[in-house]
């Protein structure tokens, strides 16, 4: 094939019921070249990536592999596999309940002359293979012993290990903290070395500057070009993607900051706790005030919020909701409270798959008037196409499944069952990870929105820029402890930061 | 030599085999002087309960993959109403009769199996069918309902013993008891080292919990899902026809009420062996040891002598329930260590 191409597809169709997911799509990927691939959720991404390695058959077009005539055609994953193509996907694909060394060789362990796994032969492969990435694992435990992080490496080191001509990494950096990314950026950049084409996904724009040489960039199912990373800087790659001159996130001003301290207390936590996940805090909230809970993954940020909604039931010390004392037993008092709670794992505590965007919408509502008052259908309507509307939820109509909705419009459909209640304390857990820039900017702008209309939010988030963007207050968490809270002009990025590395406030 | 880890999963398994082994304990005190003691009860315990080790196997295997099959107890009704007619009335020889059970439960098991994996129906409903179907056929085969067994070489394997080397006693009449098995036990045997050896060391094995463990993982894998489930829904109706075989060699007849709700001894004994059902975790051990644990129960039952055998469902039940419950709290304890 020409210039070093190792795949190459062409004019890609694919159509999902009611969306058409891609259309005439190319990609090209050269030998020993990472590539960014860029776009908005519901872009097309993750679809391509499926088209690609055989998972989703496409409608129309044509993919090429070096080193094999004529188009290819994948029937699965496997028969991918077996051309070069190995894919991390963005959900982890492992068994939990098999070992390392399994989940590293199977479906290709090494066998014995009578034709049965030779798992001694398999562990030690697999404790090699551990050793050259430099980690350090028990190979004969079983995965789910391994943190999530862990986890992500032993799948990036199954496909690594599979001689692939072409290496799929869809978000493999979401789960992983700085010191991984790192170790992941080396065994990239090993392997580009060596030849091997690399797609890489990701939300992180710096990961895509630090580690990639050219970056491709879909748009709404549609490719809008494929540039090398110098002609295309980040403000310009922000505004490829959003198809739109970005108005950057410098737009959000801090006008909703400020001292709220006057205003009523809506929340007033005293010495609350709960075994094993959140030791006892304090925690003031009030009227119109955007908090931000700070803290590095499992400081117990989200356990500090499901504490007060009653998600896990405190089990010490008191809480005030609007100056009045309350026992919250379970989410249902604490919805009406006013509370309502975006969880942070939104496949696992937030969307209901198989019930549609307006039923999701509703679901919430729904249960706070009791399962006997039946919203009236006109009204679901209403309410649905006016969150559709005000969040631009991207679906096709109001009655499509939500699990046919890209994360960050599934992600929205759940803000906005959390809106329908009209609550005065919203909790956001996480709200916009894994979501594209757009989005985001979206949901810090409608944050900001809710506080100055008088509703409390609190706002849970990794990146410490957009929470110094929305929040008046920060509290920061370290091992299942509050340790402080930042306001006013400490409330700066150093601020922050110093606060969550600890050794004095 | 690799340290065992005591994980969940494990401890599970030594609760079983600790419970086991205190009611049997138990058992040997409280009713000793009815010869609870001697080995002889246990061999009774895997005599009585052959057919059924053979069949918890399969229902293992099934389990693991996160399935559940309840025609088990029908199939054997079918079986044994097969042979015993095929012997009696159509006066076919009984090895070839029994090569055909097992032909039969492949067949079975692979129109199951092909349901459920490929046509992706939910395994209960397509093992339901697969009971109804069964339990009909067996009342089709033999109008009379009921078909004793005197086939002259199948009576000889049936009365078959294979004698122990010790643990013998000495009777109220002054003779010496010989303890012995019958030749269903050493098969039954053999089917659970068999099965416990594919699961641990056969590329399908480990498939059987990947496919358990996580099927969109498996798929993703490259693991061939369907053809994985397809086949152990086989294997399970095969082991079943096996089981079928020691059941007729132990009752000697077919009738059309034979082995209801032997399905849910399989399951439950799967479960208090330490099967999860939501597939994944469990193993073929522990489940022969659930066997064992449902056979103590209903010796114990007798040997008391004025309760009614209902009794031993009531016990099975809470201890299923107790099982269930020590699951729960593992899986909540190995969470909680996560986060």
């Amino acid at each position: 094939m020409e210039n070093n191409i190792v795949l190459s597809a062409k004019g890609i169709c694919m159509t999902f019921p009611g969306v058409k997911a891609l259309e005439n799509v190319d990609f090209n990927l050269r030998k020993g070249e990472i590539r960014a691939l860029m776009g908005e959720n519901g872009a097309g991404k993750s679809t391509l990536i499926k088209c690609l390695t055989g998972v989703n058959k496409f409608e129309a077009g044509e993919i090429h592999l070096d080193g094999i005539d004529g188009p290819v055609v994948n029937r699965d994953t496997l028969d991918a596999q077996r051309k070069g193509i190995s894919t991390v996907y963005q959900e982890l694909n492992l068994c939990p309940n098999i070992t390392v060394a399994e989940n590293l060789f199977i479906g290709r362990e090494p066998m014995t002359k009578i034709h049965t796994v030779n798992r001694r032969k398999m562990n030690e492969m697999a404790a090699k293979l551990m050793k050259d990435l430099d980690l350090d694992i028990d190979v004969t435990q079983n995965l789910e012993e391994y943190s999530l992080a862990l986890q992500q490496m032993i799948a990036i080191a199954r496909a690594v290990d599979m001689d692939c001509k072409v290496l799929i990494l869809d978000e493999p950096t979401s789960s992983l903290d700085d010191n991984e990314v790192a170790k992941l950026f080396v065994m990239m950049r090993r392997l580009r070395d060596k030849g091997v084409g690399i797609m890489f996904v990701t939300h992180f724009l710096e990961q895509v500057y630090e580690v990639c040489d050219g970056i491709t960039v879909l748009r709404n199912g549609t490719l809008v070009g494929e540039y090398s990373i110098e002609e295309l800087p980040r403000v310009k790659l922000v505004a490829a993607m959003m198809g739109k001159d970005f108005d950057d996130l410098a737009s959000i001003k801090q006008e909703g900051s400020g001292d709220k301290s006057k205003e009523p207390l809506v929340i007033d936590a005293k010495g609350l706790s709960h075994a094993g996940t959140i030791k006892p805090f304090d925690l003031e909230i009030h009227k119109g005030e955007v908090i931000g809970l700070t803290g590095l993954l499992g400081s117990g940020r989200s356990e500090l919020a499901r504490a007060i909604y009653g998600a896990d039931r405190a089990q010490t010390g008191t809480l005030k909701v609007k100056e009045k004392e309350v026992t919250i037993k379970n989410p249902i008092d604490a919805m009406n409270l006013g509370m309502g709670l975006l969880p942070d794992d939104r496949k696992a505590e937030g969307i209901i798959g198989d019930l549609s965007v307006r039923e999701n919408i509703i679901l919430a509502m729904q249960a706070k008037q009791g399962i006997f008052k039946k919203i009236p259908m006109s009204k679901q309507i209403e309410i649905a196409d006016k969150f559709i509307e005000m969040l631009q939820i991207k679906t096709a109509s109001r009655e499509t499944l939500i699990k046919q909705l890209s994360g960050g419009n599934q992600q929205k459909a759940i803000l906005a069952r959390w809106l329908a209640t009209d609550p005065d304390f919203l909790i956001l857990d996480e709200p916009t990870r894994g979501i594209d820039i757009g989005t985001k900017t979206e949901i810090q702008k409608l944050v900001l929105k809710l506080a100055d209309e008088g509703k409390s939010v609190m706002f849970i988030s990794s990146e410490i820029e957009e929470m110094l963007r929305t929040c008046n207050r920060m509290a920061v968490l370290r091992d299942g402890a509050k340790v402080g809270e930042i306001s006013g002009d400490d409330l700066t990025q150093e601020g922050v930061m110093k606060a969550i590395a600890g050794g004095g406030k | 030599m690799k340290k065992l880890k005591l994980g969940g999963n494990n401890i599970l398994l030594a609760i079983t085999v600790v419970l086991f082994v205190v009611m049997y304990l138990g058992g040997c005190i409280i009713y000793a002087d009815k010869g609870f003691t001697h080995l002889q009860t246990f061999l009774n315990v895997l005599i009585n309960n052959a057919g059924l080790i053979a069949v918890a196997s399969g229902m293992t295997c099934v389990m693991l993959t996160g399935g559940i099959d309840i025609s088990v107890g029908s199939l054997i009704a079918m079986d044994c109403m097969f042979l015993a007619v095929g012997m009696e009335q159509w006066g076919m020889s009984s090895p070839v009769l029994m090569i055909l059970v097992l032909v039969i439960g492949v067949v079975f098991g692979m129109v199951q199996g092909y349901c459920v994996a490929y046509l992706e129906i939910q395994p209960f409903i397509v093992t339901m069918a697969g009971m109804f179907f069964a339990r009909g056929m067996t009342a089709v085969i033999c109008k009379d309902q009921v078909s004793i067994v005197s086939d002259k070489l199948f009576t000889a394997i049936s009365n078959m013993k294979i004698s122990i080397p010790f643990g013998g006693y000495t009777n109220k009449k002054g003779i010496y008891q010989v303890p012995f098995i019958r030749p269903t036990v050493v098969v039954a045997l053999l089917v659970v080292v068999a099965v416990f050896l594919m699961l641990k060391y056969t590329k399908f094995g480990r498939s059987i919990y990947a496919v358990g463990g996580n099927q969109v993982s498996a798929t993703l894998m490259g693991l061939n899902v369907r053809r994985t489930k397809l086949l152990t829904y086989t294997l399970c109706s095969l082991l079943t026809s096996i089981g079928g075989i020691c059941y007729c060699l132990n009752t000697m007849c077919g009738t059309t009420t034979q082995a209801t709700g032997l399905e849910m001894d399989a399951i439950s004994s799967s479960v208090i062996g330490g099967t999860l059902l939501t597939g994944g975790v469990g193993n073929v051990l522990g489940s022969l040891v659930g066997v064992f644990i449902n056979g103590t129960i209903s010796t114990l039952v007798k040997s008391n002598g004025k309760l009614v055998s209902s009794w031993a469902n009531i016990i099975t039940a809470i201890l299923l329930c107790f099982f269930i419950l020590l699951q729960a709290i593992f899986a909540k304890i190995k969470e909680s260590k996560k986060a």
